[in-house]
């Protein structure tokens, strides 16, 4: 076997792990407490006046069997692995019968395309900025808008959506401050639409680009300013080559090797920040489902949705970390 | 100790800010202890006052004083980072030198965790936590929660530097000197590592914290408890910032930027002293 072949299994085996871990705390996290999803639902019928007894225990006997939750624990946690791996994860309560996967799968694509698009564009600017102020270093427009950059880096991400939503919402009303689309919006694919989901992704995309694009800014800044003292660069300085192009062939070139290992990281975080994202823009991704599930008690959406976000983490974690060692050289595959 | 900070302030201005900063959060903090009123006392005073004389910074529409409430807030606030970062610290210092020292299988199977726990999406989990203990969600709890999640990549810090000191001639000189790997660990590794645990323990912090806003803006948290937001979560819910009443929401965002900046330059300064190139470029300049 080839190194790298080996490495690629030992990084799968550790995607399996970090799945296994999460989707065990996340059952486990729901099946040692009081609250019984079941009787909770009984509850909530019962309370809207179904009160025959029978037709209760036919009831709590049918949910059991929907939720997966007969039998002991352990048998329960093996019946959940093998739901999980056929993509059934029950019918969700709150939009009863209608499948789990089918929500998720509905509210998906609109978190997947707003979160690439602002990581590229956040990893995309934070480095040209960061390269450009870590090779010019007197330049004051540069300092100032590092400086800008880097101020927003410590405010917590919902202070600064809040700040937007004021500027943009109230102040100066010119972009739509709430939801994917128009409300009332003809849904079949045409040019209008496209511009208004455009339109609508503006500044949920902005306000993560502000918040995401100071730390590659930063790390950019540092790598670029410790290669311009290698021998290299000094002696096509020396030689008289174009300072643009020291700056794209000589230097960037060679700093972004590192950064785009860290992109790995990012996308791990990726749910991290939708979640809040989508709250404060009410934007129709998965993140909004998620609170409306909590809200709704929906313990079958819940537990679907935390169970995705942790495959979904791990194998974007997996692919570029198997990816990297093919971009970056100096990676040493053992 | 002293030493470092005279030698801090005086010569990084980003310190010596971040200082002044955190002065003013510290001082917010003991005033807490002062405040005429109780912490969860509500309709006490006239609601929706503006800041004026005798309420400084106004008062909210459920009848309390704005600038009593941002010190407690505020003070919980901190204690929450504070024992988050405490306990956070405790986990990632025993993993990473452990798995540094020890190497091998014992290295190899706490990276593994460690490396699980770094990429498991953290907010969706902090939610799950909160759905399933409803009302069982103490601070203690949520501070617990939040300290076996953000350990992890402090943990690969702490390690890649116990790497280095295990090949040291001093670790061998003990180990034939008879002392066990514990007191290796804690007598002559730990303070090695010190400077990085303080470090780390602002980025920890500024973390925590912000989770804990983030969660208690949407609801997500022990809404009994105030804190810094908590108070923002109260102004949304009666819509503050729509009927007029800016100052209920302007306090507590002013005082989180401070707070957080003060963290921030900090942690940034910190860095910079524990990386000699650096120290050195400053020196030079």
């Amino acid at each position: 076997m080839t190194p790298y072949l080996i490495f690629v299994l030992k990084r799968f085996g550790q995607f399996l792990l970090v799945v296994f871990l999460g989707v065990t705390i996340t059952f486990f996290v729901t099946h040692l407490t009081p609250i019984d999803p079941v009787e909770e639902s009984i509850g909530a019928i019962t309370q809207m006046g179904q009160s025959d007894p029978n037709a209760i225990e036919l009831m709590r006997q049918s949910l059991r069997e929907l939720y997966g939750m007969q039998g002991s624990i352990w048998q329960q946690y093996l019946h959940f692995w093998l739901r999980l791996a056929t993509g059934d994860l029950g019918p969700s309560l709150s939009a009863f019968p209608t499948p789990v996967s089918t929500i998720i799968l509905r509210s998906l694509p609109w978190t997947i395309g707003l979160m690439t698009v602002s990581t590229l564009i956040t990893f995309v600017l934070g480095n040209a900025i960061g390269a450009l102020a870590g090779y010019y270093r007197k330049d004051m427009v540069l300092k100032a808008v590092s400086l800008v950059f880097i101020a927003m880096l410590p405010i917590p991400y919902y202070i600064l959506a809040f700040v937007l939503l004021i500027v943009f919402g109230f102040i100066w009303p010119v972009l739509p401050i709430n939801g994917g689309y128009e409300m009332n919006a003809n849904l079949d694919l045409s040019f209008a639409l496209v511009t208004d989901i455009l339109k609508h992704s503006i500044l949920p995309a902005l306000s993560l680009i502000l918040v995401g694009a100071g730390s590659w800014l930063i790390g950019m800044r540092a790598l670029v300013s410790n290669i311009i003292t290698d021998d290299y660069v000094v002696f096509a300085e020396l030689g008289g080559v174009p300072k643009g192009k020291i700056l794209r062939s000589y230097i960037a070139r060679n700093a972004m090797v590192p950064q785009f290992t860290g992109l790995a990281m990012s996308l791990g975080a990726i749910f991290n920040g939708t979640v809040i994202t989508e709250i404060v823009f009410g934007y129709p991704g998965i993140g909004n489902l998620l609170i409306e599930a909590v809200h709704a008690g929906d313990y079958s959406l819940v537990l679907g949705l935390s169970a995705l976000s942790i495959v979904g983490v791990a194998a974007a974690v997996f692919i570029i970390d198997v990816l990297s060692p093919l971009i970056d050289p100096r990676i040493k595959v053992e | 100790m002293f030493t470092i900070i005279r030698d801090l302030s005086r010569h990084n201005m980003e310190f010596l800010c971040g200082l002044l900063l955190f002065a003013v959060i510290v001082g917010l903090v003991i005033l807490s202890y002062f405040s005429p009123y109780g912490a969860t006392d509500i309709y006490l005073l006239p609601p929706d006052m503006p800041p004026d004389g005798e309420y400084w910074l106004g008062t909210t529409s459920r009848g309390q004083d704005v600038f009593w409430q941002l010190t407690i807030g505020l003070r919980n606030t901190l204690y929450f980072g504070i024992g988050v970062a405490f306990l956070s610290r405790i986990i990632s210092l025993v993993v990473g030198l452990v798995a540094g020292y020890a190497g091998g299988a014992v290295d190899r199977v706490l990276m593994a965790i460690n490396d699980s726990v770094m990429v498991i999406p953290q907010f969706p989990l902090l939610i799950l936590f909160y759905f399933v203990l409803k009302d069982n969600m103490t601070w203690m709890a949520l501070i617990v929660i939040m300290a076996s999640l953000g350990w992890s990549y402090d943990a690969r810090l702490i390690r890649s530097v116990a790497l280095g000191l295990k090949t040291r001639p001093f670790t061998t000189q003990s180990v034939y000197s008879g002392m066990t790997m514990r007191k290796i660990l804690v007598e002559e590794h730990l303070p090695y590592v010190l400077p990085i645990v303080f470090a780390t323990t602002m980025n920890n912090m500024i973390w925590s914290i912000g989770m804990e806003i983030t969660l208690s803006v949407l609801g997500f948290t022990d809404i009994e408890t105030p804190t810094m937001g908590m108070m923002i979560y109260w102004a949304n819910a009666h819509s503050a910032l729509i009927s007029g009443i800016w100052w209920w929401v302007a306090a507590p965002v002013a005082v989180i930027v401070i707070l957080f900046l003060a963290l921030f330059l900090l942690s940034m300064s910190m860095n910079e002293y524990n990386d000699p190139r650096s120290r050195l470029n400053r020196m030079g300049s």
